[in-house]
């Protein structure tokens, strides 16, 4: 139907005018559809497709040489029973995330509260422990990791000037651990930076009207500070465990996993059993996992935020 | 708060001022090994600066290894990165625009998928999506690590910009769109310039994250001639074996230097960003 041509009164039925809404609709909707194809062949195309596959594949032995192999649940069992690795994996990663994420969420609180004191050049500051957030993950800082922290590096040195035990760093279990977690927490800048946002946030006549009650600083930030940032910690808490749990690069250079595979994370494991070893569907089934215990700890922060967080 | 109390600001002023120490200690450090000589890395390990300079470390660790020098690696980085940028910005205002402004069906379930990807840990689809380029034969090509990028593949981003579209007023949209403008031309003409400060906030943190990427060059690179910055330092490291650590942090060094550049001219964008968006 042509509608340049201007439409007598008689055409201009209520039908008409449903027709030439719902032929709107479907334009209107198709636009958007082509608009938002990029992403919607992606979602499908390296999502979701991919993740039905990676389903299938948990199943299956696959070497990447010969057809899968239906294995049924044998690759789950074989993981939770019969691989010490995995459970070793487990542990380390779990260790991790338990004591690096507090920390450095405790980190980044502190600083934002006393740069939020409003004394002056707190922008700098900000600025210059912000940097370590941008390059923490890359390989340049774990070549300095590695350096720092080798038998005759920086941090050695400086115990021995001291007339401290130096530390095999690579060769205890708990100082190689230690250092993998110093680097994550030397990265508190982003939560930092989001916290001082929340903290400008909160609208002073809350504050006032605490002194009015008499409250003292300490009152204050219990009653007022503290609650009015939950959903603050909250978003932090979630974001950080998840990027937590997918630690890779940190620990695969400059532990390599090590030693005896006392920061084998999770990821690192994942990546061997994969592309180092190419068992497909056994790497598959721990991806599943992965999903699984994320999302466990995910509902698990979320279920308590309700106890926890205060929303206005 | 305190503005009486003198002492109180000393303290503060001496544990920022230390503190800010301790944090580019590490980096600092590369820096100035970079110019030590080979002997003195160990014998002044924890010093900053170097007793002799050692400018040679940069040509020598420039040279690479295995006759491939960090010149190509550099060359396969900006290539990459600044098509992840591209194909970001690209993909992802048009995807943006598409969910703030237009009433399609099933946008509030297709808004929920997006919003579920945003955490989704890219470890569940690292072996299927092997898979699926291997299959296309992408394996030791760049496609693997842009084509995605064509494709919205950072949801956040999306996410970020939705939300400063919803911020631009309906009414600029529709005023155009009674002048007879198409929506691609409402897109193209009226939004993507207003778009503009969010738009440098996702090439920034495209070009850091794209310049950072370990993982995926790791995956799917295997020539050292079409290796990226970050995987070709992590052989050279190995190739070294901690023998030649002056040129291999001269390396390190100059791979962050494109980073910190970046980070000195754009630092408002980024600390916005991520106060804002809670992106990292």
């Amino acid at each position: 139907m042509k509608t340049s041509e201007p439409l007598t009164e008689k055409e201009i039925t209520p039908e008409f005018v449903e027709k030439e809404r719902k032929r709107r609709n479907l334009r209107e909707s198709l636009t958007g559809y082509a608009m938002i194809s990029p992403w919607l062949i992606g979602f499908f195309g390296l999502i979701i497709g991919p993740m039905i596959y990676s389903f299938i594949l948990s199943f299956t032995d696959y070497d990447m040489l010969s057809a899968p192999q239906w294995t049924g649940f044998s690759n789950y069992v074989e993981l939770f029973t019969n691989d010490p690795r995995f459970i070793q994996s487990l542990q380390a990663t779990f260790t991790f995330v338990v004591i690096a994420i507090p920390l450095k969420l405790a980190f980044s609180l502190f600083l934002a509260l006393l740069f939020n004191t409003g004394r002056k050049g707190s922008g700098i500051f900000t600025t210059i422990y912000y940097v370590p957030s941008i390059i923490g993950g890359s390989v340049a800082i774990s070549v300095v990791w590695r350096q720092m922290f080798g038998r005759d590096g920086a941090v050695n040195t400086m115990l021995d000037a001291w007339g401290l035990d130096t530390i095999s760093f690579f060769g205890n279990s708990s100082a190689a651990m230690s250092i993998l977690i110093i680097l994550i927490v030397w990265q508190f800048g982003a939560p930092m930076i989001i916290f001082l946002a929340g903290l400008r946030q909160i609208p002073d006549d809350l504050y006032e009207a605490a002194s009015v009650d008499g409250a003292g600083m300490i009152r204050k930030f219990i009653k007022v500070t503290i609650p009015m940032l939950t959903p603050i910690i909250f978003f932090n808490l979630v974001m950080e465990t998840i990027n937590g749990f997918m630690t890779f690069t940190q620990a695969f250079l400059i532990t390599g996993g090590g030693p005896r595979d006392s920061t084998l994370f999770y990821a690192v494991y994942l990546y061997e059993v994969a592309f180092e070893f190419l068992n497909m569907g056994y790497a598959s089934a721990m991806a599943w996992i992965l999903l699984v215990i994320i999302g466990a700890f995910t509902l698990l922060i979320f279920k308590s935020s309700t106890f926890w967080v205060h929303y206005d | 708060m305190n503005r009486r109390t003198t002492l109180s600001d000393v303290i503060y002023y001496i544990f920022v001022i230390a503190f800010s120490f301790l944090m580019l200690y590490p980096i600092l450090w590369m820096f100035g090994t970079s110019f030590k000589p080979e002997t003195e890395v160990f014998s002044n390990a924890a010093s900053l600066i170097p007793m002799d300079w050692d400018w040679l470390n940069y040509p020598e660790g420039w040279d690479g290894f295995g006759g491939v020098g960090f010149d190509v690696f550099f060359r396969n980085s900006l290539f990459v990165t600044g098509s992840v940028v591209i194909g970001s910005l690209l993909s992802c205002s048009i995807v943006a625009y598409g969910f703030a402004r237009i009433n399609f069906r099933f946008r509030k379930l297709l808004f929920a998928c997006l919003i579920s990807t945003v955490l989704l840990p890219i470890q569940i689809i690292l072996v299927p999506q092997y898979l699926l380029f291997e299959q296309l034969n992408w394996v030791n090509t760049f496609y693997p690590l842009i084509v995605p990028h064509f494709l919205g593949g950072t949801p956040f981003f999306i996410f970020l910009l939705i939300q400063f579209i919803r911020g631009i007023p309906r009414e600029l949209d529709e005023a155009a769109i009674i002048d007879g403008c198409s929506r691609f031309g409402v897109f193209w003409r009226i939004v993507l310039p207003m778009l503009k400060p969010a738009l440098v906030t996702v090439a920034i943190f495209a070009f850091m994250w794209s310049w950072d990427d370990f993982l995926t060059p790791l995956i799917y690179l295997n020539s050292v001639e079409i290796q990226t910055v970050s995987l070709g330092l992590r052989n050279f490291m190995d190739a070294e074996a901690g023998t030649s650590w002056g040129p291999l942090l001269a390396m390190s060094s100059l791979s962050l230097l494109p980073q910190f550049i970046l980070f000195l001219f754009f630092q408002r964008y980024l600390v916005e960003g991520i106060a804002t968006t809670g992106i990292k």
